[in-house]
This record gives C-alpha cells, structure tokens and sequence, in this order.
C-alpha cells in the first residue's frame, strides 16, 4: 500500500536518510528501531512531505512525491505532539476534519469516537496547557487518527511518557490502530516497544534500514553486528575474524562451564537480574538471570550455542 | 517541496500592504520630495551637510532619540516583565491603563509636567527641569513607556518559565536567570519595541519643542521650520530625505536584530514567578509616579471650577464654543470613528503584512519589514504635504475625503501592528505549523489556522496601539485639509487650549481626561474581544 | 479574511463613486446652485447661521476645509497651486501674504464691497487679496502680579530690571505671534538688536508657541511671569471665558508694543468656480459676515461699517497706532531677521 523506493534526503553534506526502501500492507504496523540520530524522523518526515528528498514515495500506486503534506493521506504524530496550544483539545482533534471540509455534526461525531478511542471521553473542553504528558499523547494520536488517514507515521510517541504510561500504550497503541484499521510505522529507539509494536521491524542505522523482518526474525537472528548493537546485543566476543554476540540469555550458570568471569554487578529488574560481569581480560559482559550469583564474586559459567550469533 | 519556505501563491493578499503602502506612503512622499527637491535634486541634501548647523541638528536628534530609547526601555523593562506575570485580565488591564499617554498632547502632558515639577520643587532654585534635555527625555520615557510595557510585556507572557526554572535551579539568582535566560528570549520584543520608540522619538514633534525649549531642533522640528515657517520646500524636502534614509537605515538594523534570534517557544505553561514581590511593588510605584503623577494633575484640572470641583467642564463638552465648529462631543465622537477605522486597517494590514514578513520570500519580507516601518519614522509634514499634492489625479480626490484621516492613522498604526506580531509569529514552533500542513491544511491555511490564530494576540495588541496611536494624532491630521464638522477631539483640544480663558482652558482637560478613559477603555475591549484562547497562550 | 477584503474594496469604492466632482464650473453667470469651497486655518471659527444667510443670498453652498495654522495653509495652498483643493483661501495674514503673491497663488478680483474696508489694511493694490479681518499682537500682562503693580508703557519699558524674569515671548522661527512682536520690536525701537540683547540681558524667557507661553509660562496657567506675547483680545476672552464669572479683565496690553496683523481672503487662481468665489468674498465683507467675526475669532472686523458686540468692545483696547509692515519688506527680510532673532536670543 504504501511504497517508498530509494528515498535519500540531504542536509547539505550529510546524508539523513540513505536509499532507503520500504513497504507497507494495508492494517500493517511496521516498527523502524534505530538510535537517536540515525535519520528515523527525517525518514517520516520525508514520506509526510515535509522534507525535499530524491525517490519516490506512494500510497496506493499513486506516486506522491510530488505532493504536498496536505495532500497526502498521511498522518504524522510528532515526536513533541506539536499540539496546537491557542485550541481545545476538540477543536485539535477535529482540525485534520475540518480541513477535509467535513460537516460540523460529522466532526463531532468523529471527534467523540476518537476521544473514546485513546480514553479521553470528556476531555473535550480542555485546554491544551492543561493536560498531562500522557493526556497530550493521547490527544495527539486521536487528532492524527481522526481523518482517517491511509498511513500513520509516529515518531517517538511514547518517548516523554514514564513507564507505567508507556507500557499501558505499548498495550493499546496497536489495539487503537487495529481498530481503525490504520497501517502505521512506528519509529522508536526501544526495542521493546518496537518488537511489542511492530508486525514488522525495520533497522535503521546511519540513514540506511539495514534489516527488515518480522521482531522476532531480527531478533534471533541480525544480519550484522551492526543490527546486533542496535537490537541491544551489548556481548561482543572477537573469535578470530569471526565477531561473535551472546544474547543476553545466552548465558547459564555452571561450575563446570568453560568460561570463567567476576560479577561486578547485580540489579534487581523484578521478573529477573540484569547481570554485569567482567572477564579476565577486562570485557563487560551482560546477562539476565533469574537467580543471580552474588556480586564481587568469581563464577563460572557455559553459554548455549543455540543464542550466539556470528557474524563473518 | 520544502514547505517551510513555501508561501501559498494564492495568498493574493499579500497585495493589500503594498497597495496600501504604496498608495498612501511611498507614492506620496516620493512625490513631495521629488517635487521639493525641484532641480536641485540631492545637491540640496549634500548641501546640508556642509552646515555646521544641520549637522549638529542630525546629531542630536539621534542621540536625543538613541538616549530616549535606551532610558524607556531601562525604565519599563522591569515593568513588562512583571506586567507578564499577572493574570491575563490584570494585564489586559495595565496594558490599557499604559496607553493613556499615547492621546495626551504634549501641550497638555507639559503644562502637567510644569505643575508636578514646580509643586515638587523640581523647577524652583537653580535646577530648572524646564527647557533642558532632560525635560525632553523625561517626556519621551512618558509618552513611551506603554510600547515597551506592551510588546514587551505580551513576549513575556508567552514566554515558557521553566527553562528560567532551570536556571534558577542551577543556582542562578533571581536576576542571574533573568539575565542568562529570559532576558536573551525577550531581545526580539525588545529590539522591536526600541525601534518604535527610538522612531517616535525620532519624529518627536512637541517634547522638543515645547518641553526642550526654541533651543533645540530635530530634523522633525527642522523640517516643520523649513516647510511651514519659511516656505522653503527644497531645504524641507532635502532635511526629509535625511530623515527618511535615516529611518530606512535604522530599521534596517532593527530587523536585522529582531531576526537574528529565531528563539523558539514551545507555548507551554507559563509560571508566574517573574520578579519578587518587593521588585513588583517597587514597578507599581515607578509607573504610578512617571505615569500616574501627571495625568493626576490634569484630571484634578478638569474637575477644578471657578467654585471648587465640579462637573462643569465636563458637562460644557456638549455644548459648541466659539472656538469650535461643532461641540468637543462632535470632535471625540470623530476620533473614535476614526480610530476604530484606523485599527480595522491597520490590523487587516499589519497581519497580512506580518505574515508575509515571516515566510515570504526573502526580498519581499525585507521590503514588507522596511517599507511598512517607515512611516512610523517620517515627518508628519512629509505625510500631510504628500497626500495632498500626490493624489489629487482625476477622476479620484482623495485629497479632501475624510477617510484619508484614518488612512493616514492606519499609516502609523500598521508597524504596531507588525512590530507585535512577528516576534509571535517568529516564536510559533514550527512543528505546530507542519502538524497543521500534515493534517491537511494548505500552506495558506497554516497561515490562517496556525500563524493568524496564534498571532491573534500580537494583532490586537497591535490594534490596541494603533487606535491609541490614531485617537492621539494631531500632526498628520492638521496638515490635512478636512471640513470643520470633520475635526478629531485633539484638534479641537488644541484649539480650545488657544484662546485665553478659564472655561476654555477647563474644557480642554476635560476633554483630555474623557480621551484617557476612552483610550483605557478601548484598548481593554479590543484585547479582550479573544480573552479566553489567550489564556491558553 | 476575504470578505474583510471584499469589504474594503467596496468601501474604496463606495469612497472613490462619491468622489466624482459634482458642481458643474461657471465662469462668469449666475452662480446659484453651485458649491464654493473655502480653504482656511484650524482658528477659523463663524456661525451656522451666516452661511445658511450666504445660501439663501446667493444660492451657493460654501464648503469649508481647514488645516493647521497660516502658515501651513499658505505652504499647502502653494503646494496645490496646480490643482487646487479649495476656490478661496481665508486666513493669509501680512506676515504670510508675500509668500503668496510671489508664489501666484491668487486671482486679482476687486470686490464690490471693498470700499466700507479701512484704507489702512489694503495691502495689495492688485486686489489679489481682500482683507476680511485683522487683529494686534500685543504684549499682555497680568496686572495683580505685575512687580509694584506697575504696568510697562512702553516697549522700552520691558527691559528695565523691574520687569526682569517676567517677559515670556514666543520664538518667530516657530510662532505667528512670536514673528509679529519681533516685527513690532524691528519697527518700535531705533535698534531692535541691542533691544533684544537687552531683554535677554532681563532674563527673558523664550518658548516655542503661543500655549506653552500663556499656559506654561505665565501667570494664567500657574506660571510664575507676569509679562507674555498675547493679542489686544486676550483680556476680552479671558472676560468672557472666566470661571467663575469677572466684571474686568485680569489681563491689560502694553498698546506701544503692538503688531497688526491683518487676515485676508484670495480667490485661487486655479478655481473652476470664479462667480462663487467672488460672490462669497463679497460675502464675506457684508454686515451678516463681518459682524460675526470679533466674538468667534476675537479678531476685529475689517468692515468700517460692521458693528461691534458691546461684550467684545467693553474690555478690547486697540491701539491707535499699532506697528505695521509692507508684506514685501517682511518677505524680503524675514529670513534674515529671524536668523539674526536666533544668533542674539537663543545663539
């Protein structure tokens, strides 16, 4: 449905995004995960129109590239909401309508809908100096919603919210999407957001998508160490040319495994431990283990060679 | 395909400020330069600068003009950032109260400034405030004040207040953070309220002469002598294209600062903790003595009868002296017409006009910038002398048509008008805009739904100015030929403060005191007419 | 947005529809039924009644247009020469009026009531100009706090230090009445520079118009000097403008010291109405005119004939011999005089 082919964008001498190619299915949810910096918003900004670049961007088969942002049937949900502060939060919600030329009883409506939709019902009048964080994320995903655009692109959307919130919208956010019936693509710096999010996940890294693949496909199974890093594989391990990643959970303790490490450090994550430990030869490594060794201690352990990855 | 840099090529409007401009400003004060200059051409300005005498006069009325600026904003800076810290109906209401100078002429300002000075002891002894600069300064500070409070004092409260929060958390004082933090944010609002007032100091016409004394001369007051008392058009006119170069050369160095700050604001919840409560009290005294003293002594004036106190005055407002061609009600009546005219045309301009200097191209922004400040900084007379013998070309006369008064008002009014607004504008994040241009509205919409909406606030600020601005006018008006059932309630003040005698003399303070409170009034109202949308600014 | 647009657009419209001149021009005929406009000073002030008397006389309707003072008038009126906005100019006064003449502003038109006019104000002998009014420029002072209560008689007089600190005087560079009293000192006294030396020597005070000197500066308006630059028709409106109500005027004049100043009407050279503008300066010298004047513009009627209102006349003193000056030789000197004023006073 929507098609973007060899999409480059470039403030002067730095390329933003690079030849970057995607497709999106109708309903689909497409997670791009990349670091701050690696030319994700630039890439929704690109495909919203509201920045020049070379390739081609279309919805449908009809080629947009030349349209302008109010003319595309896309949505953008801004990483900062960017919601309109001299309005209320309906007449916010109902702007996107009211430009499409819709009836006042229709917007209304509509308006009402979206507001349930995101939890909102009564919040209407508010004004929008008023509004908590995870009020105004949820204000601006109905107002982005509302005319129904063919494609939403959120950038960040849960960025500013704390924990409980975003996971909360982790939960609903597809679900409010999946009700409407929207495809979306959703960039995040978050794995967990983005594997939680995406039907898809696309990788993106110093403006070019490295990897494309369904969360749990890249997960299991990077096509570089790049994509590893980006994923959050900290464990890097030189075996000769050969770099080697142990997940996270790739790691049992075993007093007669073949390795050998100090435990610098433990923290308690609830469900399970995120354990720091040291190796002789001064590398970091990082482990979640539900029944941590004690810190300060020497231990040795074996790692599962089915949750290593290698990368030639 | 960058839209950012896009101005919608419908916006057709965009030829109303030029039109206007050109029309009433630039066509006309071509003319009458071209005109006075006769054969001599700019021989006759470089003519100038071989006299010691015109020298001196270019001299000091910038620096007269550069010390008045730099003394207002000083003075009332303090005053708009606590005036951006009270609610919005209490600085509605201060930024109403402030614009009472504006319709004060400046016989009337003077005669109260004698009073409070000779009563103070102020102008007893051997110190004479009177004829000095610093009477001349003093005044401008008066007659000012309201356009730093305002513009600036409408920045401030736009202002987010955390990041000065942030500072103070960092450790900075009170003052620290103010200076590092929220004063930087603040510099387009103030570069832009010292452009106005450097030019309405610039082309002060009475302060200099009557507070300053026969003594002093400005290139205004220079041309007035030149155009008016000795007919000589071609030095006038040579003295005006000083004055007008001049002006283009300082706005020019006034937009240049205003832009080159493009300090984003983020809209959020403004605190309001600006200034402590000793500093707030300490402005309400400042701003009641500079500002309140005076107008105190008129209003005492115009309840003061042969008999004690008294309506009388007020209640003769309604009936015709001799001295005037209809009663002073007839005259206030008018002006309000006029004024509220003029705010129509001004602010319709002014937005446009702000609009276009925010996303135009960047010639035609520049142009828009330069070509809309200047009247602020040109001689009444130029204007007047102008209008008259330019736009007289069959079949139209606009000559003698009454609605070439408020024109001329809107004239003036418009850089208000723009010069509130586009630090709004300037200061609107522009992901707000792009969020508008994703959800479907056209470049011309943004504008509209996004730029208009948000600079609403600036506009009818602006509008506040200019109808203050227009119910004060006497220069260009005077110099307008116009019918006697047509004149505006400073003329007839002016005339009635020219005959000897108490009745009249009394009739005229009313007259003052009833243009204070419609001005207050009037601006309040303006303001108000988008109050609780600006409550969310 | 648009239909605010709109809106003015029809308003210019609306504006420019209106403008179409009307008034058909009449040389020479009869011009009833048409519109005369008279161009004149903010000061000009006359009853209602005697321009309804002037339509029904004539059956020509007079438009008024004023603007800023004489002089501005007399620079405007040059200025439009070529297209003039007005048939007749009334307000030039002798201190203006060469500037006109040189400029050609004026038609010659020789008024068929011209001989009730005092001899003495006929200053154009081509009729260019009528004179319709004149007044004098005098030195008042308020008699209670003059110093001993002895009031100057002489022009000679205002330097003696008993009157030190208390002249205030308006600046000719700036002022109509400040031009006149420096013309009456040119004209009354042997040598009018050391007499200016001498007043600035008595500390006199300068300022830049006539409000800031009466209401600023003496004694009327809370000032502290006693002596000021007024006209013979001061004390008269300070009679009749009192609050509350006085039998004798506060104010006197020092009678050596003043300067006439005669205002006259012209028919612009340029008009297409030539009958209407000679039927109302012909207007302008009868009785129903003329005896409107002294208590609207408190100046005195140029009509021999035109009596006067007892109110005007009661407190009034007119000098018997007031200064008086060819508009050519203050044309021709002027500038140079007022240049000179400004070296000795304010230099």
């Amino acid at each position: 449905m929507l098609r973007v082919d060899a999409l480059t964008v470039r403030f002067g001498d730095v390329t933003a995004v690079d030849d970057v190619s995607l497709e999106l299915a109708a309903g689909e949810r497409l997670a791009v995960l990349g670091s701050s910096g690696c030319g994700k918003s630039t890439l929704l900004r690109a495909i919203a129109g509201l920045e020049a670049g070379d390739g081609t961007v279309s919805v449908d088969g009809a080629d947009l590239t030349h349209t302008a942002p109010d003319r595309r049937p896309i949505g953008l949900m801004f990483q900062d909401h960017a919601l309109f502060p001299h309005r209320t939060v309906e007449q916010n919600v109902a702007f996107g309508l009211r430009m499409a030329g819709k009836k006042e009883s229709a917007r209304t409506r509509r308006v009402r809908e979206m507001l349930a939709l995101v939890g909102l019902e009564g919040f209407g009048e508010r004004e929008i100096a008023t509004l908590s964080g995870g009020e105004a994320q949820r204000v601006a995903l109905a107002r982005a919603l509302a005319p129904a655009p063919k494609v939403l692109l959120l950038d960040e959307p849960l960025g500013s919210l704390d924990r409980y919130l975003r996971e909360r919208l982790i939960d609903e956010l597809p679900d409010v999407l999946g009700a409407t019936g929207t495809a979306a693509i959703h960039v995040t710096h978050d794995h967990d957001e983005a594997f939680a999010i995406g039907d898809r996940l696309a990788v993106m890294h110093a403006g070019k998508v490295l990897q494309v693949g369904s969360p749990g496909e890249v997960w299991a199974a990077p096509t570089s160490i790049t994509v590893a890093r980006v994923l959050g594989h900290t464990n890097e391990i030189i075996d000769g040319v050969t770099k080697v990643v142990w997940r996270a959970d790739a790691m049992t303790i075993d007093p007669s495994g073949p390795h050998q490490a100090m435990v610098d450090r433990v923290h308690f994550r609830g469900v399970d431990h995120d354990v720091r430990l040291r190796t002789h030869d001064g590398r970091m490594l990082r482990f979640l283990l539900d029944d941590p060794p004690a810190a300060g201690n020497d231990v040795r352990f074996s790692i599962d060679p089915a949750r290593v990855l290698r990368f030639d | 395909m960058r839209t950012r840099e896009r101005i919608g090529v419908g916006d057709a409007l965009m030829l109303l400020p030029a039109l206007f401009i050109g029309l009433f400003f630039l066509f006309p004060v071509g003319t009458v330069l071209w005109r006075g200059l006769g054969g001599e051409g700019l021989d006759a300005v470089f003519d100038l600068a071989k006299s010691p005498r015109q020298r001196d006069v270019l001299w000091f009325t910038f620096w007269q003009a550069a010390v008045s600026t730099a003394l207002t904003v000083a003075v009332a800076l303090p005053a708009a950032a606590t005036v951006g810290g009270l609610s919005d109906r209490a600085r509605r209401f201060v930024r109403s109260l402030v614009t009472v100078p504006f319709v004060l002429p400046t016989v009337v300002v003077a005669g109260a400034f004698d009073e409070l000075f000779f009563a103070t002891g102020l102008d007893t002894g051997d110190f004479r405030l009177r004829h000095t600069v610093w009477a001349i300064l003093i005044a401008h500070v008066f007659f000012n004040y309201a356009v730093v409070v305002r513009v600036v004092g409408t920045a401030c409260a736009g202002l987010d207040g955390r990041q000065a929060e942030a500072a103070r958390v960092l450790g900075a004082t009170r003052w620290q953070a103010w200076r590092a933090v929220t004063l930087p944010r603040l510099r387009p609002a103030i570069a832009s309220a010292s452009a106005i007032v450097f030019l309405f100091s610039f082309t002060s016409f009475g302060a200099v002469l009557i507070l300053g004394g026969p003594k002093r001369a400005t290139l205004e007051t220079e041309i007035y002598r030149y155009a008016v008392s000795r007919t000589d058009l071609t030095r006038a006119a040579a003295l005006a294209v000083v004055q007008l170069v001049a002006v283009l050369a300082l706005v020019a160095v006034s937009t240049w600062l205003e832009r080159r700050r493009p300090a984003t604001t983020r809209m959020a919840r403004p605190t309001r903790t600006l200034g402590s409560r000793p500093g707030r009290w300490l402005n309400v005294g400042m701003a009641t003595a500079l500002l309140g003293a005076p107008l105190a002594v008129l209003i005492e004036r115009s309840f003061s009868t042969g008999t004690g106190y008294g309506l009388s005055h007020y209640q003769a407002l309604g009936t015709r002296v001799r001295q005037l061609p209809a009663p002073a009600t007839t005259a206030l009546w008018n002006s309000l017409h006029y004024a509220a005219l003029a705010t129509v045309l001004a602010v319709l301009i002014g937005v446009v006009a702000s609009v276009v200097v925010v996303h135009g191209r960047s010639g035609s922004r520049r142009l828009f910038d330069l070509g809309l400040t200047l009247p602020l900084g040109t001689s009444a007379v130029t204007i007047g002398f102008g209008i008259l013998i330019a736009l007289d070309e069959p079949p139209v006369d606009f000559r003698t048509r009454w609605w070439i008064i408020p024109v001329a008002h809107a004239l003036v009014g418009v850089p208000f008008v723009v010069r509130t607004m586009v630090p709004l504008l300037r200061s609107i994040d522009p992901s707000i805009r792009e969020a508008a241009a994703v959800l479907g509205a056209s470049p011309s919409r943004v504008r509209r739904e996004i730029d208009l909406m948000i600079g609403a606030r600036g506009a009818l600020v602006g509008g506040g100015f200019a109808f203050a601005v227009s119910l004060g006018e006497f220069g260009a008006t005077s110099f307008l030929p116009r019918r006697p059932e047509d004149l505006t309630a400073p003329v007839a003040l002016f005339r009635l403060l020219s005959t000897p005698g108490d009745l009249l003399r009394g009739q005229a303070m009313a007259l003052a005191v009833v243009l204070m409170v419609f001005v207050s009034v009037s601006v309040f109202v303006i303001e108000s007419s988008r109050g609780t949308a600006e409550g969310s600014l | 947005m648009k239909k605010l647009l709109l809106s003015l657009v029809t308003v210019l419209l609306v504006a420019v529809a209106c403008g179409e001149d009307e008034g058909a021009s009449v040389v020479g005929g009869d011009p009833a039924g048409t519109t005369v406009t008279l161009m004149t000073h903010d000061s000009f002030a006359i009853s209602g009644s005697v321009w309804e008397a002037f339509t029904a006389e004539t059956g020509v309707t007079v438009e008024l247009l004023q603007v800023g003072d004489a002089g501005t008038m007399v620079s405007e009126a040059i200025l439009t020469k070529d297209a003039p906005i007005a048939d007749v100019v009334f307000g030039v006064d002798n201190t203006f009026l060469q500037r006109g003449l040189d400029a050609d502003i004026f038609a010659p038109y020789e008024s068929r009531n011209l001989d009730v006019v005092f001899d003495h104000l006929k200053l154009d002998d081509n009729n260019r100009v009528t004179p319709i009014s004149f007044g004098d420029v005098c030195i008042n002072y308020w008699i209670d706090a003059l110093p001993g209560t002895v009031a100057p008689a002489t022009l000679e007089d205002l330097t003696d230090a008993r009157y030190a600190s208390q002249l205030v005087v308006q600046s000719p560079e700036t002022s109509s009445p400040g031009l006149a009293f420096l013309l009456a000192t040119i004209s009354g006294t042997d040598d009018w520079e050391q007499y200016w030396a001498d007043l600035v020597a008595n500390d006199v005070s300068i300022t830049a118009g006539w409000e800031d000197a009466y209401y600023g500066e003496f004694i009327a308006g809370g000032g502290d000097r006693s002596i000021v630059v007024s006209y013979a028709s001061s004390p008269p409106a300070e009679v009749i403008f009192a609050d509350p109500p006085i039998d004798t005027a506060p104010t006197g004049v020092l009678l050596d010291s003043c300067f006439r100043q005669i205002e006259f009407a012209g028919i612009l050279a340029g008009t297409d109405n030539p009958a209407g503008a000679a039927a109302l300066i012909d207007f302008m010298l009868t009785n129903t005119f003329q005896e409107d004047v002294p208590l609207n513009m408190f100046v005195f009627p140029a009509s021999q004939s035109a009596g006067l209102p007892p109110e005007f006349v009661e407190h009034t003193t007119v000098p018997v011999e007031p200064h008086i000056m060819d508009p050519a030789e203050i044309e021709a000197n002027r500038d140079r005089w007022v240049d000179r004023w400004v070296e000795i006073v304010l230099g």
